[in-house]
């Protein structure tokens, strides 16, 4: 099984990208190119550094980037400034699902994105977003454990990992501590749904959470991959994807899906409904999905994308490097897709308060 | 020509708009903003008005972040005391070169970024970190020390970023202290631990109330170090503000935690003031 190292392939993507830089003349700029410069908004590494430039290259637009830590993070600047200074914003699809509803979203065109088609026809039919009306899927993936092979007995499977662990596991586990995915292994666990609305499950989680919180390590929504390659963890709760992240620097990390199932999460790309340059946010949009892009993308941030094309022309052995990079949109599809729970978002992070100041 | 009082104003005048801009009119609007309903995604429900948010406060589960933040605070304080107040005392001893070149030194830490001095720690006190290497390696311990993710990281890390803070400011009063006074003292046939109980300690008293008011006002409101060196395991009164503001979304209730906040640092700050006028009322009688 060939090893690719990280960086090496980091390398690779900086030649490609200078080559296309190289290869986008000036003629190939096209003429009618929106004017003005767009803001994207989007999580930390969560795109190929210079996705920006080569968009540059290729299209004549201006683009920069701003980064958030967390869905909330950007949630609450949208919110507090009715999405002025963003033209496209990277959020999962509960999150897509509330700024439609605020009507901070742009209606999506299909007309100014033909690389829609490029889509797997699954990704285009997710409950959050049927026919892809305010939101263009960017990656999707499960929740699951993601573990050292090496320090861990046996094949943990299931939620109970997490929850209520064999002492060997005991203050060796973190847990991601953003509402949706902390309530949702907490959920799973006790085989609710991961959009559970009924408060009296909604406590019985908070407990069941509350109880486990004397195992962790810690709570980790952006290291917990470093703690498992520096040995400090042995077992994290953890999206598939960011466990790659581990994978690539230890090859006896794993991932696994727990038998009780887990959540299909989607994260998407919004246009707001301030933006001055729609047109231009569109075109972003597209360019991310066409197919050499889509897959230098896929390569950079190892998560599965729902773009069929660049998935197919993806290169094997980085996918026998990263098994979990093979799901397929079925496999994916077998799990439940979260999607926003409306009214019960308040006790949600309520609940989340209480379990974080919890003794 | 203008009169004393009128340059006095126009003087004050620009310091008095910049607090009033940027100190009052904020927090007024946190208070205001305590009193509505949150937004189901964010923001604040202007329609709906009131005062459960308050209410909330009382709950035990809250009572307890806050005295567990009180308690943190005041144990750092009373540490960084302990280091700082003799370290101050040293320096005062040393030639005023030495002196200079000590205070230096004492500040040297504040060079680097408060972010990067706590991921330090984290390098240092990790399972797999220096210091439990170092032990495993020399052979005094088997199993690593659980030295990060709990009270006693985020006390340390506290204590080490504010010591600094009650050198300073006990050496603005030990260096003014009348050096006469201390061999009156001894003169008059004290014995050293008396001159300093009846003479030293009292007039350098308000440097020390200065310094530790500083020490639990930053210390109660931290968020960095509980969330880096406590690992979500110690949860203080700034961890509940900041996440209601960035991930609960909750900014009422966080206005309402920042309101009670804000009362507690009043409250310590008056208290300060108090002790230091007082101090200063009695040692200008003695004089």
């Amino acid at each position: 099984m060939a090893f690719i190292d990280h960086k090496a392939r980091l390398l690779g993507a900086a030649a490609a990208i200078g080559a296309g830089l190289l290869l986008a003349s000036p003629a190939a700029i096209a003429q009618d190119a929106p004017k003005g410069k767009i803001v994207i908004g989007n999580w930390d590494g969560y795109m190929p550094p210079d996705l920006l430039e080569r968009f540059k290259a290729a299209t004549g637009i201006e683009a920069e980037l701003t980064v958030h830590a967390t869905n909330e993070e950007v949630m609450g600047k949208v919110v507090a400034g009715g999405g002025k200074g963003y033209d496209v914003l990277f959020v999962s699809a509960p999150f897509a699902q509330a700024l439609n509803a605020l009507k901070l979203s742009a209606p999506i065109d299909h007309a100014k994105i033909p690389n829609l088609a490029n889509l797997y026809p699954e990704g285009s039919q997710l409950k959050y977003d049927p026919g892809n009306t305010f939101s263009v899927p960017y990656a999707w993936g499960t929740t699951g454990l993601c573990y050292r092979t090496d320090l861990v007995e046996g094949s943990p499977d299931s939620w109970a990992a997490l929850m209520t662990p064999p002492d060997a596991l005991k203050g060796k586990i973190t847990m991601l501590a953003t509402d949706r995915w902390l309530l949702g292994a907490g959920f799973k666990s006790l085989g609710f749904s991961v959009n559970e609305t009924d408060p009296a499950k909604i406590d019985q989680a908070r407990d069941a959470l509350i109880a486990a919180k004397k195992n962790l390590l810690s709570y980790d929504d952006t290291t917990f991959y470093s703690k498992l390659v520096s040995g400090e963890a042995s077992l994290v709760h953890a999206w598939d994807g960011w466990c790659n992240y581990g994978i690539a620097e230890n090859k006896d990390i794993k991932y696994v899906i727990p038998k009780e199932g887990t959540d299909l999460w989607t994260d998407t790309m919004v246009v707001t409904s301030a933006s001055e340059n729609k047109d231009a946010a569109h075109a972003f949009i597209d360019f991310v999905l066409s197919e050499d892009v889509g897959k230098w993308v896929t390569e950079n941030i190892m998560y599965k994308t729902p773009n069929k094309k660049a998935m197919e022309a993806l290169d094997p052995a980085l996918l026998e490097q990263f098994p979990n990079m093979k799901m397929t949109p079925a496999e994916l599809l077998a799990q439940e897709q979260m999607v926003d729970v409306g009214q019960a978002q308040k006790a949600y992070s309520r609940t989340v308060t209480e379990i974080m100041n919890a003794k | 020509m203008t009169s004393p009082r009128l340059s006095r104003t126009i003087l004050m005048a620009p310091g008095l708009g910049w607090l009033a801009l940027f100190l009052l009119v904020p927090c007024l609007l946190v208070f205001f903003n305590a009193f509505y309903e949150r937004g189901i995604y964010g923001g604040v429900d202007y329609d709906a008005f009131t005062t459960e948010n308050f209410a909330r406060l009382i709950d035990p589960l809250y009572v307890e972040v806050f005295l567990g933040s009180a308690r943190i605070a005041l144990i750092t304080t009373v540490l960084a005391v302990l280091i700082g107040y003799p370290a101050a005392y040293a320096i005062t001893l040393a030639s005023p070169g030495a002196q200079t070149r000590l205070l230096i030194l004492a500040m040297l830490p504040f060079w680097t970024n408060y972010l990067i001095r706590t991921y330090a720690w984290m390098v240092l006190l990790n399972r797999t970190g220096l210091i439990n290497a170092g032990l495993i390696d020399a052979g005094v311990i088997t199993e690593p020390l659980p030295l990060l993710y709990n009270e006693f990281a985020v006390i340390l890390g506290l204590v080490y970023s504010y010591v600094p803070f009650v050198i300073l400011a006990a050496y603005a009063s030990l260096a003014r202290l009348d050096r006469s006074l201390i061999e009156a003292s001894a003169d008059l046939g004290a014995s050293g631990a008396r001159t300093f109980l009846k003479v030293v300690l009292p007039l350098t008293l308000p440097g020390v109330a200065a310094g530790s008011v500083f020490v639990f006002v930053l210390s109660i409101g931290n968020f960095i170090t509980p969330d880096l060196l406590g690992g979500g395991h110690v949860q203080m009164l700034g961890n509940l503000i900041y996440d209601q503001f960035l991930t609960a979304r909750d900014w009422p209730f966080g206005a309402a935690l920042s309101m009670l906040l804000i009362a507690v640092m009043m409250v310590l700050l008056f208290t300060q003031a108090v002790v230091v006028h007082r101090a200063s009322a009695r040692s200008g009688g003695r004089a």
